[in-house]
């Protein structure tokens, strides 16, 4: 039993999605148990083995200053840390707050805003400690997932791509909702892995992997933009569950100073 | 229709519609399995045909830059419409593919390794356009011309009986007349088919010319009759008036050689404000064959190799020790039209475009290689030096 491996999964700040999808491997989950021992898995066993860990999977984002502290434990206690998911990979859904005030929304939410602890803006663990691999997603895709813990106990690089969901719906055969419909879709600047879902379901992509490493988002807005969407909307497109991630949020900001500024601050020279 | 006749290489004959679903009858009794253009989600990709009314039947698309709309049900034309965003490569070289799986065997400590051994069936391409046989060309070369052939591309490549439907209609991103792959079919067909304009009663007659023997062997069982003087001035009409409407146009004369002299060109830089990186143009290129090989393994020590397509303008792609070779927009938009458009004759012997306008139309801010091609032919550095 001491030969394996052991694996702790923590939550911070998020909805739990990244953790069920570990657990929504119930084909694998067995032979999982078999590689490594799970050793801290509370959304699956309130038993917990002390540390160090081997391998060390962080849903969440840091939103409080005790998460600030504990991220600092749980590194301490890794061997290997990866990141998982949208709100420990780029802030989460809860980095809305970063755009605003997140002091004004407690007083209106709460009866007792004095109860309410939390940090001014909601940040990805890699702005606190040293992280060793990020697997993006919204939630993460358990296929990656698998392949991420597989390429890790197997010591290789996980075969993860950062390439556009574009690739993803041609080889499926799935027909371009922008070129063909016209349909506002962030697939060309947003991170494949989900397997082009949206897309084949008649949706443009939400942009839930977040940004590509080329992501030009400029350039894709501008061409929403002469489609018809509205400044506002190209601004809310890119402000979802990614809108830490660096790319996401200059656009969404520079859609927004649009909206108030009208076309002759558009960031890319008309054709 | 008339006297049924035995046909040989060479000869022109007229079917009508039902004279197409007796063809479709007849390929796929010889065994073939009939694939072609059908409608899906608003567009013509290629699916099974069992007969003519899988066919876009009455479909006439609108197609620019990054943009392409389908008008359905229209008439009764079968071939009223340009290529869309599927193309035969991805029949005979898959998006996705398994080149080989090892699994642990019980008791010894020796994996044991298995091929992909599929048997794929032989396709009959039923409306394929001149411009997709001469891409069909081209892929041969790189994938099977070489000291290496793809044994995967080879298998499913082999015997592949080809029903080529020259075009009448072609889109405003079309070019095969710049690059001479259309619109008239001129080889690498087994049959041509034109369909000719409507009779009185709105149908349509098709000639057809035959290719190849086994050509001629599908056709016998067809109810046909000989093409006359009027049914082969009516193809050419047809075809005359494609080239007349086809307004795009890349200039090819220097083509290589002004590419290759302008790889420092500031419209490289220009084009990169606005492409997006997606790759979308490479994916729905029918040449483009780059691909990304990856081997996997799974919880139960199962190891794969995968195989899928992948694009130039995945940074990914050019990643060596150290970093990406081609690190920018700029640079990889370069990489693409450079290698279609000029290194693809060093390499092949051979433009790696044949004007289809794919890449146009599915380009999702509408960049246009003809455009660019021409923007770099007007302020070539070398070009005062040239005319001079």
């Amino acid at each position: 039993m001491s030969a394996r491996p052991t694996l702790a999964v923590w939550k911070f700040a998020s909805c739990d999605g990244c953790q069920l999808t570990l657990l929504d491997a119930e084909d694998e989950l067995l032979l999982l148990a078999q590689r490594v021992q799970i050793a801290h898995f509370t959304e699956m066993s309130r038993s917990s083995v002390e540390g160090p860990y081997d391998l060390s999977l962080v849903e969440g984002s840091v939103s409080t200053p005790s998460d600030a502290e504990r991220i600092k434990e749980v590194r301490a206690a890794s061997r290997a840390l990866v990141t998982i998911g949208a709100c420990a990979t780029a802030g989460g859904i809860q980095g809305l707050r970063n755009f605003a005030s997140a002091g004004d929304y407690a007083s209106l939410v709460y009866a007792h805003p004095e109860y309410i602890s939390s940090l001014d803006r909601s940040t990805p663990i890699s702005d606190h400690v040293a992280v060793d691999y990020e697997l993006h997603g919204c939630p993460v895709d358990r296929r990656q997932l698998l392949e991420v813990i597989c390429a890790l106990l197997d010591g290789r690089r996980p075969a993860v791509p950062d390439h556009s969901v574009c690739q993803e719906c041609k080889q499926n055969g799935t027909v371009c909702l922008l070129v063909a419909e016209g349909t506002p879709c962030l697939g060309p600047v947003t991170r494949a892995g989900c397997g082009a879902l949206c897309p084949a379901h008649h949706r443009g992509c939400f942009g839930c992997f977040g940004p590509t490493a080329a992501a030009n988002t400029a350039s894709l807005a501008h061409t929403l933009r002469e489609a018809g969407l509205a400044p506002v909307d190209a601004s809310r497109l890119f402000r979802t569950f990614n809108a830490g991630a660096p790319a996401f949020r200059a656009e969404s900001l520079a859609q927004e100073h649009h909206d108030r500024t009208g076309p002759s601050r558009d960031p890319v020279r008309p054709r | 229709m008339g006297d049924n006749e035995s046909v040989q290489v060479d000869d022109e004959v007229v079917i009508g519609r039902r004279g197409l679903d007796e063809l479709m009858a007849s390929l796929a009794a010889l065994g073939y399995e009939v694939t072609g253009p059908v409608v899906r989600d608003g567009a013509i990709v290629h699916g099974p045909l069992a007969g003519t009314g899988d066919l876009p039947v009455g479909c006439h698309d609108q197609q620019g830059p990054g943009s392409y709309r389908l008008e359905e049900g229209q008439d009764e034309a079968l071939f009223g419409w340009a290529v869309g965003p599927a193309s035969w490569k991805a029949s005979f070289f898959p998006p996705r593919e398994t080149v080989w799986s090892a699994a642990p065997q019980d008791g010894s400590g020796t994996p044991s390794i298995a091929q992909a051994d599929d048997e794929p069936g032989t396709l009959a391409l039923f409306g394929a356009r001149p411009c997709e046989v001469a891409a069909l060309d081209i892929l041969d070369r790189v994938l099977a011309g070489g000291e290496v052939p793809d044994p995967s591309y080879v298998r499913r490549r082999t015997g592949t009986f080809i029903v080529v439907a020259e075009c009448g209609t072609p889109a405003s991103t079309c070019f095969c007349t710049s690059m001479g792959t259309g619109p008239a079919a001129t080889a690498g067909f087994d049959l041509a088919l034109c369909e000719l304009p409507p009779g009185g009663d709105g149908t349509h007659e098709y000639v057809v010319r035959i290719g190849s023997a086994r050509g001629a062997a599908a056709l016998e069982v067809v109810p046909h009759r000989r093409a006359g003087a009027a049914d082969l001035d009516a193809r050419r009409q047809v075809l005359s008036g494609a080239e007349t409407r086809m307004s795009r146009r890349l200039e090819v004369d220097g083509l290589r050689e002004l590419l290759a002299e302008n790889i420092d060109h500031p419209r490289w830089e220009e084009t990169a404000e606005r492409c997006l990186s997606c790759g979308n143009c490479t994916l729905v290129c029918p040449t483009c064959f780059c691909s990304d090989v990856r081997d996997v393994s799974d919880l139960s020590g199962t190891v794969e190799r995968h195989r899928h397509w992948s694009s130039c303008f995945d940074r990914a792609h050019s990643y060596i020790h150290g970093g990406p070779v081609r690190s920018t927009t700029a640079s990889c938009y370069r990489q693409w039209l450079t290698h279609k458009l000029s290194t693809w004759w060093d390499q092949f012997d051979t433009s790696g475009c044949v004007g289809c306008g794919r890449c146009i139309s599915w380009c999702p801010v509408g960049i246009d290689l003809t455009e660019e091609a021409a923007a770099i032919r007007e302020t070539s550095a070398t070009r005062e030096g040239r005319d001079a």
